[in-house]
């Protein structure tokens, strides 16, 4: 087995957060884990027509990657949107009805799964090409740098993103200008099908490069929220101190295929017993055996909140579904932006003058 | 290469220009004098690019910037093209207004992925939540051994993307003129420069103004043919109009200023008037702005031609280095003129 689990789960987990940060984090990652399973459920049906990629066995990685920002603090996904636009706090109905291609999603149906975008929220956008969002974060730092705002700028990819060179450049601008950068890169050993001792030279760890790069670099256990939450805390207080960007390699692994419903372990590309080794450290189960054991979450207080998330996705499922389509006076309109920065002012002979 | 500057210099003509019609700028000098008023009207104005603080400065259009407005607007940055275009993309999200220099188009090729499937983008994508306020400079090189990978004429790559502006301004009062409305555009803006203008001169108003994309200008009133282009090679046309005049034919000349929006009204006004239609680009004559430009007349007033549409462009080779081939490969004056007499008997 050669991506098995290498973590320690709960056993060594101590912390200083409170029962209700703490629980806070165990519903967020119910509630992912269960909307994904929803839409995983109906997408059969063939009324959401948009590519998926599921999150799930990934909750703890994407909850904590997001729990510790504020909502000042911008992130800007990759193609795996789904976790990090809800641990950001991104609006249920606004993603569904964009999963259902309608008018009120939350790109108005023109950028589908892969581009999921909540202002209000900091969830700044997202990019379906590997590495593609990596220096538009280094970006948004930098004009948070010129305009003395202070924010951290995040973003989320994958261990396939990494071989892209534009994400090494991205870092050593990062690096080279101490600019706010969380750099939250969620190795699941996986390119779509292809594991990556075939893509990256094996024992040269990412976190690694990243380090020898001038990032500040750590590598954490995805499965344990808790684990991920402190190194991001870390690395948010430390960038915002000037101490330039941090790297976080975030173990984790699918328990999907890389896109569309189902498990595709029948494909013979991962072995079996690596997901069974995983599924034994369910992030949400394992967190809330923690939980139960410290006596700060009872199977009662699971059960209520499995009643609320069940009656929310509901009402938010039924709500896409019977959103409005766009239409034909939608397609054209945003390619460009109308507006004109500076007022331009005309004098006597029509000439612009400012 | 002192000798690449010589070629420019003697390349460049004299302009006759009266002080009565106003200031006289060089090229290089309009477009410092842009990035100087825009950067003191707005603090979110930056300027960045492969060596803007160095003692070549750009080609001298960022000279004395740094000095001016500090090393946090105005600032060097590594060698990493997709990269730098990325992090303008964010900054240009995240409210401020980059503007950033390439030494030559051909660096542009590096960046594509975040020029055309990032910044150019993002706005729909978004559904206009985000913009990319940007503007990327680059001056297209010619002569003494730029070759290949250093004189690529690109803005036919680029006039099919949806989402981004490319305009190729021809004099120094367009120059200044566009870089402000650059600026101050809401979206992507790509100029695309031309190393053999870069050392004209004309007039040019002091202060802020603008000149608007879309939006082409007759530099030259005829009645045979119709010359339709942008950029350098519209230099060419001119002195091509101006002895063809002598030899009884006339020309009109029109500057299209930016390709991407496209002034497709004055392409048809031109034809409609003449019949005969010409179009010049600096670029290769294949799929591009010649192509365009062709298609508009082609489709849009049929049967106003009176002979078929001309193309002077680059052949569908790649630019050779050496000197002799160089003659061969490129359009001159006599090329444009050969066109037009073509048209005419």
């Amino acid at each position: 087995m050669k991506y098995g689990y290498k973590g320690k789960g709960f056993a060594d987990t101590k912390t200083t957060l409170g029962k209700e940060k703490l629980t806070e984090l165990y519903y967020s990652m119910l509630r992912i884990r269960r909307i994904e399973e929803g839409v995983e459920a109906h997408y059969h049906e063939d009324e959401m027509k948009t590519p998926i990629h599921l999150v799930i066995g990934q909750e703890a990685s994407c909850v904590g990657a997001c729990a510790p920002l504020t909502k000042e603090d911008l992130v800007y996904a990759s193609h795996r949107t789904h976790g990090v636009y809800l641990a950001k706090g991104g609006d249920l109905k606004a993603m569904l009805s964009e999963f259902f291609c309608r008018k009120n999603g939350c790109a108005g149906s023109r950028g589908g799964s892969m581009h999921l975008i909540d202002q209000s929220v900091g969830m700044a956008g997202s990019s379906a090409i590997c590495g593609g969002n990596v220096p538009i974060v280094v970006g948004l730092a930098l004009a948070a740098h010129v305009q003395g705002v202070k924010r951290v700028n995040m973003c989320t990819f994958g261990d396939g993103a990494a071989e892209e060179g534009v994400v090494w450049e991205a870092i050593n601008f990062a690096a080279l200008k101490k600019l706010p950068v969380i750099f939250f890169c969620e190795n699941n050993f996986f390119s779509v099908f292809t594991p990556l001792y075939k893509r990256q030279p094996e024992n040269v760890e990412l976190w690694k490069k990243a380090e020898a790069f001038g990032a500040k670099s750590v590598v954490v256990d995805g499965s344990n929220v808790v684990d991920v939450y402190e190194a991001v805390a870390k690395a948010r207080e430390g960038a915002l101190n000037g101490d330039g960007p941090y790297f976080i390699e975030s173990r984790v692994y699918r328990w999907r295929g890389h896109g569309g419903a189902g498990d595709d372990n029948s494909k013979g590309y991962r072995d079996p017993a690596e997901l069974s080794d995983w599924k034994k450290v369910c992030p949400i189960e394992s967190y809330f055996e923690f939980l139960k054991t410290n006596q700060l979450l009872s199977d009662a207080d699971k059960e209520a909140m499995e009643k609320d998330i069940k009656a929310e996705f509901e009402e938010a499922y039924e709500f896409a579904r019977n959103s409005p389509e766009p239409d034909e006076s939608d397609l054209a309109t945003h390619v460009y932006s109308e507006r004109i920065q500076y007022e331009v002012k005309k004098d006597a002979l029509g000439r612009s003058t400012h | 290469m002192p000798w690449a500057e010589a070629l420019i210099r003697a390349q460049t003509r004299e302009s006759v220009l009266s002080s009565e019609q106003g200031r006289v700028l060089s090229y290089v000098d309009a477009l410092n004098e842009a990035l100087s008023i825009a950067m003191e009207m707005d603090k979110k104005v930056i300027v960045l690019g492969q060596g803007v603080d160095d003692p070549a400065a750009s080609f001298g259009v960022t000279k004395g910037l740094q000095e001016k407005f500090g090393g946090e607007r105005v600032f060097d940055v590594p060698l990493s093209e997709e990269g730098m275009t990325g992090i303008i993309t964010g900054a240009a999200v995240g409210g401020i207004r980059p503007v950033m220099t390439h030494n030559r188009p051909d660096f542009i090729l590096l960046s594509m992925n975040q020029l055309v499937t990032h910044a150019s983008k993002i706005c729909y994508l978004d559904e206009g939540k985000n913009n990319v306020p940007f503007v990327i400079w680059a001056a297209i090189g010619r002569g003494w051994g730029s070759g290949a990978q250093h004189s690529q004429a690109i803005q036919g790559m680029l006039v099919g993307v949806p989402g981004l502006k490319v305009i190729m301004p021809s004099t120094p009062f367009d120059a200044k003129g566009m870089m402000l409305g650059a600026i101050a555009d809401n979206n992507p803006v790509v100029i695309i420069e031309h190393r053999w203008l870069t050392r004209t001169k004309g007039v040019v108003p002091e202060g802020f103004y603008t000149v608007p994309f879309g939006k082409g200008v007759y530099r030259r009133r005829g009645t045979d043919v119709s010359i339709v282009g942008t950029s350098h090679i519209l230099d060419l046309s001119i002195r091509a109009a101006e002895e063809l005049e002598e030899e009884g034919i006339s020309v009109e000349v029109v500057d299209l200023r930016s390709i991407k929006p496209l002034d497709e009204a004055i392409i048809m006004e031109t034809v409609q008037k003449t019949g005969k239609l010409l179009v010049v680009d600096t670029g290769w004559e294949r799929g591009g702005v010649c192509a365009e430009v062709g298609f508009v007349a082609a489709e849009k007033c049929f049967s106003a031609l009176k002979a078929p549409v001309a193309r002077v462009g680059l052949p569908d080779v790649p630019t050779p280095a050496g000197y002799k081939l160089e003659q061969l490969y490129y359009p001159n004056v006599e090329t444009i003129k050969k066109a037009v007499k073509k048209m005419v008997n």
